[in-house]
């Protein structure tokens, strides 16, 4: 292939240029990385008042259970992801992943049980994978439709909440995780109270029609600011969350991951609905045995940032102990960030080890996630 | 005597000196700055070596030697605040000072007319 493909536009792409985004090809999106105020003051911003992101490249899915009857859905979703989906009550979202047969991860995503359907939101990179996968293995018991028609976007941020509760009163009362059908503006949304910041906000999905006027209104507030995908990046790092492709992958377990949390009790060994996701006998006795290797947190000592890719090692040994999968520079935090996996023997909090940067030796230690006290509105 | 090159480094020449930062356009594209790494004082450096590396948000880019030359002094205070080059590039933002082996040589070295013309 020679010619790369033309990039794909979103409902915002003319604003975000309008708005001077430096514009980027992402996933195959043509995408802000950076507004005009630049990466370390947007994210500062999102952090401090609020920052509006266009995600609309990511995927919007709906799973209609063909019997009408949710629960059937949610049994059927659950034949995809290690994941409690059937306890998932009606109103609320909750992270999940895809699993493939080596118990690797083939992409993260988030679902809303909207009552007579489940709302599924993927990653723009794995979309065309994901809908393809649903579509051959949930057929049976459900309709999969991806809306193309609808934009995405986040309001991230401690003014987020008064910044759309102008528009919508009742998205103030919203407890974390939970979504709802929202008249915005006359236009038909789905707001849910989530990110991917660490901070409180919402996530929008709105009419592709609707959805300039919208972003508009919400930039009418001296709060909100166009936050672009750089920040996005930087705000997720410092709130030790994984981004799809560089944290976790087909080579990385929920365990190796650390992302147990996302498993509940009920899809373990020994639970009522125990297994029955594909790579289950390799994840399950991984609850009991570990895994190999563990995504950490790492704090590199002094000011250089040291990048995804990166070797650890230890004290004494020479081979490789481990390697960086995100890293960059912490506007928050004032320091260096990175995650990425060690050996499990070496994977607590504390632990000293030696990161290669441009033919030196960088002292590391192992940390705890996320780097920043996160605000979500439990 | 005010040099550049085409990697957009600057020079300013004076008595076989040359002060040696990277320019407004290079900052430009890099965005904030969050590290920079300075070579040591007393080290010889052959044109093109890679003599500092920048680390901005986005990603890290190295700063080429322009010329031959002793790094005689370096600027403390980007290590300490490398915001300073994304606010003041081409005077307190400069990176090192480079004694020319061959001052002679900086002449043929692009002036500010021939790097604005290239850098539109």
């Amino acid at each position: 292939m020679f010619d790369a493909e033309p990039l794909k536009r979103t409902p915002l792409t003319e604003l975000n240029i309008e708005l001077g985004g430096k514009m980027v090809g992402f996933a195959g999106y043509e995408m802000p990385v950076q507004f005009p105020e630049g990466v370390m003051k947007e994210h500062l911003h999102t952090r401090a008042k609020a920052g509006l992101f266009d995600v609309s490249h990511m995927g919007q899915v709906i799973l209609r259970p063909k019997s009408g009857r949710i629960e059937d859905a949610a049994l059927a979703l659950e034949r995809l992801v290690p994941v409690d989906i059937l306890g998932l009550k009606e109103g609320r979202q909750r992270y999940a992943l895809f699993t493939d047969e080596k118990g690797g991860i083939l992409d993260d995503l988030m679902v809303a049980n909207r009552g007579d359907h489940l709302f599924v939101v993927v990653n723009a990179a794995c979309k065309a994978q994901d809908v393809a996968h649903m579509r051959a293995h949930l057929s049976d018991l459900c309709e999969v439709e991806e809306l193309t028609d609808r934009a995405l976007v986040a309001l991230q941020g401690p003014a987020a909440e008064a910044a759309l509760a102008k528009f919508a009163p009742e998205v103030a009362g919203m407890a974390f995780m939970e979504v709802r059908g929202v008249s915005i503006l006359s236009a038909d949304c789905i707001v849910s109270r989530s990110g991917y910041s660490g901070e409180d906000g919402y996530e929008i999905s709105v009419p592709a029609r609707a959805a300039v006027a919208l972003v508009r209104a919400l930039l009418d507030n001296a709060d909100v600011h166009p936050i672009g995908l750089g920040a996005r990046d930087s705000l997720r790092l410092e709130a030790g969350l994984c981004l799809y492709g560089n944290d976790i992958d087909t080579t990385t377990t929920p365990v190796a991951a650390a992302l147990e949390w996302a498993v509940q009790k009920v899809r373990r060994a020994g639970g009522a609905r125990a297994g029955g996701f594909p790579g289950a006998d390799v994840i399950l006795p991984e609850f009991e045995a570990g895994a190999a290797r563990r995504r950490v947190g790492i704090a590199p000592e002094g000011r250089a940032p040291i990048r995804g890719g990166a070797l650890f090692r230890d004290e004494t040994s020479t081979d490789p102990v481990g390697h960086i999968t995100s890293g960059g520079f912490g506007p928050t935090t004032e320091a260096p960030v990175a995650m990425g996996y060690v050996d499990t023997a070496l994977s607590a909090a504390g632990t000293r080890l030696f990161a290669d940067l441009r033919g030196k030796r960088v002292a590391v230690t192992v940390a705890t996630l996320p780097f920043i006290t996160p605000r979500y509105k439990r | 005597m005010l040099k550049f090159t085409d990697d957009h480094e600057w020079l300013n020449v004076a008595d076989g000196v040359a002060t040696v930062g990277i320019t407004t356009h290079a900052v430009e594209q890099l965005g904030d700055l969050v590290f920079v790494d300075l070579p040591e004082v007393g080290a010889t450096l052959a044109k093109n070596d890679a003599a500092a590396t920048v680390e901005s948000v986005k990603a890290a880019s190295d700063v080429y030697c322009p010329l031959e030359g002793e790094v005689i002094e370096v600027n403390e205070a980007i290590r300490n605040d490398p915001s300073i080059v994304n606010s003041a590039p081409q005077a307190d933002g400069w990176f090192f000072k480079l004694k020319l082996a061959n001052p002679a040589e900086a002449e043929a070295l692009m002036d500010e007319a021939a790097y604005l013309a290239l850098v539109g």
